[in-house]
């Protein structure tokens, strides 16, 4: 099993999803923004959090347009599975690998605190580890966590099973208080929620442990 | 362009007063020019120079088997064993931070961390303490706003978790906010980088981010009274870039995995001139620069401009020059400027070169050593006068209006602002007591406080100074943690005056005698004067970072209290009510003296929860609002209610020091009296937490109601 972490010069938490991933037994190969290839034989690619150009424009924009997000692109467009939490979600939502944007937070604050996730699908690699409206407690950190999509993309996630988690608390006025969404094929899916900070007894709170550990188990070699 | 011509009132405007130009005139035997004046002015501030406070630095204790590096580079380095240390500092930003609140918070969060990685250590904590005025004062909502945006705006981007830290208000801080932030690096001891240069002819090289003409005069007017004419002064507030701050920090650690760096030293207060002069003095070389080499953001920046800017992220190194390749590739990688400015030289000699024209030719040893000190004049803090009569209040009612005072109440609406958990190794968020991050990888903790009362120094600064260390101690104990060092961050008001100058004496011997006896000797620190606008003083504030070692997760003690559990009192209780923080809120009186600090029952106390904690399931120590408000803090966080057995105010309320509350199972309670009574320190058990309400001695409310306003009030107020 090998995974990828993605590492832009404003990533700051490409360490602590690498270790998450190497926790399951992954491999992890951090592969640098000006990169415009993946390794050969990465099974999963994770966009980390952090500000990966700094963000002082739209978060993500600016990495959309990096050579190694042309790299995810084509790695998505293979059918690859690829995870972005946090400004990695943003990232995605800004190459277009995943609908909808992620505005400023409801109360114009950067809000840092672990809150009530609740599962709303166990059909991904992601997230078959967890029960069907299982309730977790996750960590967010973030400005702009704010998700929003237009009425038609959301019929679309909610019609085809593609929202992931939801808020039990809504802190950033994301609309129908989306936390994470899944990919048309469910195999990318971008959540602002950090699991790799709840993923080990150190943390406080291990909730975030079974969705790697889902990842680890699914794509570990037969 | 012209340079002015050196007049009385440039001079003054150079904060320099007529004695210190005497003593330039006489070092160098000629007017200086202006590049030169400018040059001076950001040596000699008081910033820059310590020139009130050093002789009383000197006194402080500095030394202890842990301590790799004390005071003198940028931030102290002690040992925590496996061949690892952790490098820490706490800095002041205030004067910036009052007039552009974003900017000058986020700056001053920028700065430490360069302290910290400068050294080779990567930042993996970071706090803050915070003064501010009056809550209804018309400046404090924006300060307090502009000033916690500010410091998450820095420190979330760069990627450092914010463990711990303090808000506090007084109308002493209407005039002057207090920023003061602390950040702490992991190092391998073997790999430490320091400023002092060597070798002649070496190049010195430029990094990181271009300069501008932002900060230009920021340290001396950091070294000045405030009157109403600040809004002006806010072009000198440098503005802040965590995004280039990141990237530095990354090309600096990995650059000195190159064996290119001789020596290396940040650029902060005075930018330039600071630091080429520093890695100068500290290797007894001269340096010669070539400004048109310096990397600018803006064109037809002067000399003067050049040398005393305080643009942020730069740095300055002395390069091994067969490595220059190999570094000028690191700063590629990370699309940061890399410039060969100048070189050493032998001779003691600044000599600052602007388009083959000597701008500044000074002998650069004499900058520092002989910059001015002075022995101000100080008078003893008169004792204070004996405290009034105090009525006995319902003891709820009290413990209300703690939680209902945005001192006391809880602070999520600030530390949710920021990143508390980045690098997925925190261990104890901010909320009660001490941080705690783990040492990635090793097994190893450590933890991180803040602590000073203001009032209590400002009433008997002797006592006040040792209070502030011992509340840091117990801080660090209450976690399971043995204390290791500290840093000092010393606010005050006009040295000038006698009062004034008394009170700083009387805090450092305070301080210098609980670092002594605690075992928590002073490794690195920072002294802001002149914290006054139009002649009002601040509270003499002088913060106590301090960093404890815990060597494993078992060796953590908690803070979840359980239905059933005893709680048990460790320590003295007088009723001591002078200076407290229920006299404050509740009567609105600030007499009486600070409570005395008795330092070997605080070094046997502490010693005790660290030798027992095992038996103890949850712990805190006691502060402002003594028994009542500690207790409550701990039930609170738990959702479990809690039984004292006194309604006495003076039981409940008074601000003894030396004590902690435990909470514990029955027989752990019983094997702790044991234990105290065998190692002479007092103990008792003072009520239960059990249920869903606080009650004292029969008076109660529900826990739900009270938690509630704990909950709310800090974002009602401020919010």
């Amino acid at each position: 099993m090998r995974a990828a972490v993605v590492v832009f010069p404003g990533s700051n938490c490409d360490r602590d999803l690498a270790v998450a991933f190497q926790r399951e037994g992954f491999a992890v190969d951090m592969v640098w923004h000006k990169e415009t290839a993946l390794p050969d034989g990465v099974d999963i690619v994770g966009v980390p959090g952090g500000f990966s150009y700094g963000d002082y424009l739209r978060c993500g924009a600016i990495a959309a347009q990096s050579p190694i997000c042309q790299a995810v692109l084509a790695h998505t467009g293979r059918g690859g599975y690829a995870l972005g939490v946090c400004n990695g979600f943003q990232v995605l939502t800004e190459t277009g690998i995943l609908p909808g944007a992620l505005l400023r937070n409801a109360g114009l604050k950067y809000i840092c605190k672990t809150v009530g996730l609740r599962v709303e699908t166990t059909d991904s690699a992601f997230t078959g580890g967890y029960a069907k409206g299982q309730e977790i407690a996750i960590p967010i950190a973030h400005h702009d966590g704010n998700y929003f999509a237009d009425e038609a993309t959301l019929e679309t996630l909610r019609g085809d099973d593609r929202i992931a988690f939801t808020y039990t608390d809504n802190p950033n006025g994301s609309v129908g208080d989306i936390a994470g969404i899944l990919s048309d094929n469910r195999r990318v899916l971008g959540m602002m929620p950090h699991p790799e900070r709840a993923a080990d007894p150190g943390h406080g709170g291990t909730d975030g442990a079974a969705f790697f550990r889902a990842l680890g188990g699914l794509l570990a070699p037969a | 362009m012209q340079d002015p011509e050196i007049t009385p009132e440039l001079i003054e405007s150079h904060g320099l007063k007529p004695d210190e130009y005497e003593r330039i005139l006489e070092i160098i035997g000629r007017e200086p020019s202006f590049t030169e004046l400018g040059i001076f002015s950001a040596m000699w501030n008081e910033h820059c120079s310590y020139k009130s406070s050093k002789k009383w630095l000197r006194t402080l204790p500095t030394d202890g088997p842990q301590v790799i590096c004390g005071p003198g580079e940028n931030a102290g380095i002690v040992d925590i064993g496996d061949g690892q240390a952790v490098v820490f500092k706490m800095e002041s930003h205030n004067h910036p931070s009052y007039i552009e609140p974003y900017q000058g918070a986020a700056t001053g969060v920028g700065g430490i961390l360069r302290d910290v990685f400068t050294m080779g250590a990567r930042p993996i904590a970071a706090m803050n303490s915070l003064s501010f005025g009056e809550v209804d004062h018309p400046r404090t909502k924006r300060l307090v706003h502009g000033v916690v945006e500010g410091i998450g705006g820095y420190g979330n981007c760069f990627g450092v978790p914010t463990v711990g830290g303090e808000v506090r208000f007084h109308p002493a801080y209407n005039g002057n906010c207090l920023v003061n932030a602390f950040a702490a690096g992991l190092a391998d001891a073997d790999k430490i980088f320091y400023s002092a240069a060597s070798g002649v002819g070496m190049p010195v090289v430029y990094l990181g981010a271009k300069t501008g003409r932002d900060g230009v005069g920021g340290a001396t007017m950091a070294s000045a009274e405030f009157d109403d004419t600040i809004e002006e002064k806010r072009p000198t507030v440098q503005v802040g870039d965590p995004f280039t701050e990141k990237r530095l920090m990354e090309a600096t650690l990995e650059l000195m995995q190159t064996g290119a760096v001789i020596s290396i030293q940040d650029m902060g207060a005075a930018g330039l001139t600071c630091s080429a002069v520093e890695m100068g003095d500290k290797g007894k070389l001269g340096v010669r620069l070539d400004l048109e080499k310096v990397p600018c953001r803006e064109e037809g920046m002067t000399a003067y401009e050049m040398m005393l800017s305080e643009s942020q992220e730069r740095m300055l190194m002395v390069l091994r020059p067969e490595k220059e390749a190999e570094a000028r590739a690191v700063f590629d990688k990370w699309d940061l400027d890399f410039a060969i400015v100048g070189e050493t030289i032998a001779e003691d000699r600044f000599l600052i070169m602007h388009h083959n024209e000597a701008k500044a030719d000074l002998p650069l040893s004499k900058l520092s050593s002989e910059a001015p000190e002075y022995d101000r004049p100080w008078v003893e803090t008169p004792a204070a006068d004996p405290l009034g009569d105090v009525p006995q209040i319902d003891p709820i009612d009290g413990l209300r209006a703690l939680i209902c005072s945005p001192n006391y109440a809880a602070k999520q609406w600030v530390y949710e602002q920021y990143d508390t958990m980045v690098m997925a190794d925190t261990a104890r968020t901010p909320g009660l007591g001490a941080g705690i991050v783990r040492v990635h990888d090793s097994g190893k903790l450590l933890a991180f406080t803040s602590d000073v009362t203001p009032r209590y120094v400002k009433a008997n600064p002797v006592e006040g100074g040792k209070q502030a260390v011992a509340e840091a101690y117990r801080n660090l104990t209450a976690v399971g943690a043995t204390p290791l060092a500290t840093t000092d961050n010393l606010n005050f008001g006009n040295p000038e005056k006698p009062e004034i100058m008394g009170q700083f004496v009387g805090a450092i011997k305070g301080i210098g005698a609980a670092c002594s006896a605690l075992n928590m000797p002073i490794v690195s620190g920072n002294v802001s004067l002149y914290n006054e606008t139009d002649g009002q003083g601040i509270l003499p504030t002088p913060t106590i970072g301090a960093v404890g070692l815990i060597a494993s997760e078992a060796d953590v003690i908690g803070t979840t209290v359980r239905e059933g559990h005893v709680a048990l009192l460790v320590g003295e209780t007088s009723g001591h009510l002078g200076q407290s923080a229920l006299l404050a809120e509740v009567f609105n009186r600030e007499d009486g003296d600070a409570p005395r600090v008795d330092l070997e029952a605080e070094k046997r106390n502490g010693d005790f929860i660290r030798a027992n904690r095992a038996l103890i399931t949850a712990c805190t120590d006691l502060s402002d609002g003594g028994l009542a408000l500690a207790a409550f803090e701990l039930a609170e966080g738990s959702g479990v209610g809690v039984h004292l057995d006194s309604g006495a105010t003076d039981v409940l309320f008074g601000e003894d020091q030396g004590r902690y509350l435990i909470a514990c199972n029955f027989d752990q309670a019983e094997a702790l009296m044991i234990e105290a009574g065998k190692a002479g320190v007092p103990i008792s058990s003072v009520g239960r937490f059990t249920g869903d309400s606080v009650r004292f001695d029969g008076v109660d409310a529900p826990l739900a109601e009270l938690s509630a306003l704990y909950r709310s009030s800090f974002e009602q107020t401020l919010g």
